[in-house]
């Protein structure tokens, strides 16, 4: 199964890069989505634009009150991250749990950002950690927050001139965990998200003062459940008070059933891991 | 385009199309059969091989983005005649039916064991999820995994399960 003909250039910078990158191109980083879909040909570019060899993009740093993630991080090294796993757990519980070994170990974080498949799972870790997309092109710099980045199925807010750099997520600080959980296609937690959700949260003297809850899988796209983290917020985090705030989880958002569930199947499950997301990233603080 | 790599500590180098695939380069241009094609969509595994020492699904990438790398394939494994070990795993646990997922299983059973050495169970199946067998319902080649570690950890392996193993 071959992809249809196309030119390759593999710039070693940005500037070539965005030289390179035209109406008919798309960007490559580790390929994991753009091949298979280039040889099932629904996507056809004429010219492919490999990111890999741009030197400088394949760091993960610690910049003080917060991590960049650049855009040549495979899944893999997001997962083994420390730094990751201590600031935000849900996105590096997320890359864990993307495909498998010989996925993460080509498919970049970034990358799957900018693809954004609405059963994608780091994503929802994204939204839920506070992520800042930084988006460049030969006209300037972005900073997109992630809760507007995420446009509609297949479709993010960057521009096709634009190359995500990298993603910057905040560090988390004294009373703040974050979790994420999902039940993959293949069973467990294997495969890509049927449903899945993604929990940050704060808790000061008792109670929660601030939210942010991310539900992927059921929809068009990974989404805020904003009505969620209202409901939590001001709560002692009791598991009635979580149970209760986890109903909301489908507000703003469109249900589509697909091969792997009903809309009801997934509304039901939507909740249920929105609930099992909230109550492990409290236990997590 | 031109494309050079190491494959099996041989420098090769040859023109291909940018949309020749890894697995096709290596087995029409080299002709090293022994890395098979299954799904051909990423998830069967059968054409894993390793890129700078991880395990990648060679289905899934394009030879000009191999350009530089080091390459090693299922052939690469035995030496003077004498199997690696998860080979002779597979081969004493009866890790293999039919053998089309073989080559594939073995080269990410291969990269596994090269990180950690004593997998328990749960992480022996958890490194070949990317890996399908439509045959031996995987419990021979959890063995196999189980064996080759014993071995490469210079211990004896524990008994097959024909004779009061697991
Ligand atoms: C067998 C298999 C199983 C998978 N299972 C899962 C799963 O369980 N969960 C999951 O979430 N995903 C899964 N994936 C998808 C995987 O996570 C992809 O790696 C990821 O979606 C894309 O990252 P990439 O670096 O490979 O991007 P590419 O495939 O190179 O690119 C994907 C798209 O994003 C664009 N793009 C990539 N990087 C950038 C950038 N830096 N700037 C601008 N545009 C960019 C490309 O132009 C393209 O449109 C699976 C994939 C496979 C093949
Ligand atoms: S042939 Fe490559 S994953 Fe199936
Ligand atoms: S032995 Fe036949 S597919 Fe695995």
């Amino acid at each position: 199964m071959y992809p249809r003909k196309f030119d390759y250039v593999a710039p070693s910078s940005l500037d070539e890069a965005f030289e390179a990158l035209g109406d008919d191109s798309k960007v490559m980083a580790g390929g994991m989505s753009l091949i298979p879909l280039m040889k099932l040909r629904l996507f056809s570019p004429a010219l492919v634009v490999d990111i890999a060899r741009i030197p400088g993009l394949d760091t993960l740093d610690d910049k003080g009150d917060h991590i960049t993630i650049g855009a040549l991080v495979r899944h893999a090294e997001t997962a083994a991250s420390d730094l990751i796993r201590s600031n935000a757990a849900a996105l590096s519980t997320a890359a864990a749990l993307t495909g498998d070994v010989q996925v993460r170990n080509r498919g970049t974080t970034c990358g799957t950002m900018a693809h954004a498949d609405a059963v994608a799972d780091q994503p929802a870790g994204a939204l839920a950690c506070g992520a800042v997309m930084i988006a460049q092109s030969a006209s300037g710099t972005r900073e997109i927050p992630a809760s507007e980045f995420f446009v509609d199925s297949l479709t993010s807010a960057l521009n096709p001139d634009e190359i995500l750099t990298s993603i910057r997520i905040p560090k988390s600080g004294d009373g703040e965990g974050s979790a994420y959980d999902k039940l993959g296609r293949r069973g467990g937690r294997s495969d890509y998200a049927v449903a899945g959700a993604a929990a940050w949260v704060k808790r000061s003297n008792g109670s929660i003062t601030e939210a942010r809850v991310a539900v992927t899988g059921i929809g068009t796209k990974p989404t805020l459940a904003e009505g969620v983290a209202e409901a939590l917020i001001g709560t002692d985090g009791s598991a009635s008070a979580v149970e209760a705030a986890a109903e909301r989880a489908l507000e703003g958002v469109t249900v589509l059933e697909d091969l792997y569930g009903s809309e009801e199947y997934k509304s039901h499950l939507a909740k249920v891991y929105a609930k099992r997301a909230i109550n492990q990233a409290l236990a997590s603080i | 385009m031109e494309v050079s790599m190491t494959v099996n500590g041989r420098a090769v180098s040859a023109d291909v199309e940018p949309r020749t695939l890894l697995v096709h380069f290596l087995r029409e241009n080299l002709r090293l059969t022994g890395t098979h094609v299954g799904c051909e969509t990423g998830y069967c595994g059968a054409c894993t091989v390793h890129v700078d020492g991880k395990a990648v699904k060679s289905c899934t990438m394009l030879a000009v983005q191999a350009e530089g790398a080091d390459v090693k394939t299922i052939e690469s494994l035995a030496s003077n005649g004498n199997l690696h070990p998860v080979q002779e795993g597979f081969w004493e646990r009866h890790g293999l039916q039919c053998g089309f997922c073989t080559p594939g299983m073995i080269m990410a059973s291969v990269a596994l064991l090269d990180e950690n050495n004593n997998p328990s169970e749960d992480e022996i199946r958890h490194g070949i999820e990317g890996n399908l067998c439509r045959c031996t319902g995987y419990h021979n080649i959890v063995r196999a995994v189980e064996y080759a570690g014993a071995k490469m950890r210079g211990e004896e392996p524990p008994p097959p399960d024909w004779e009061g193993g697991e």
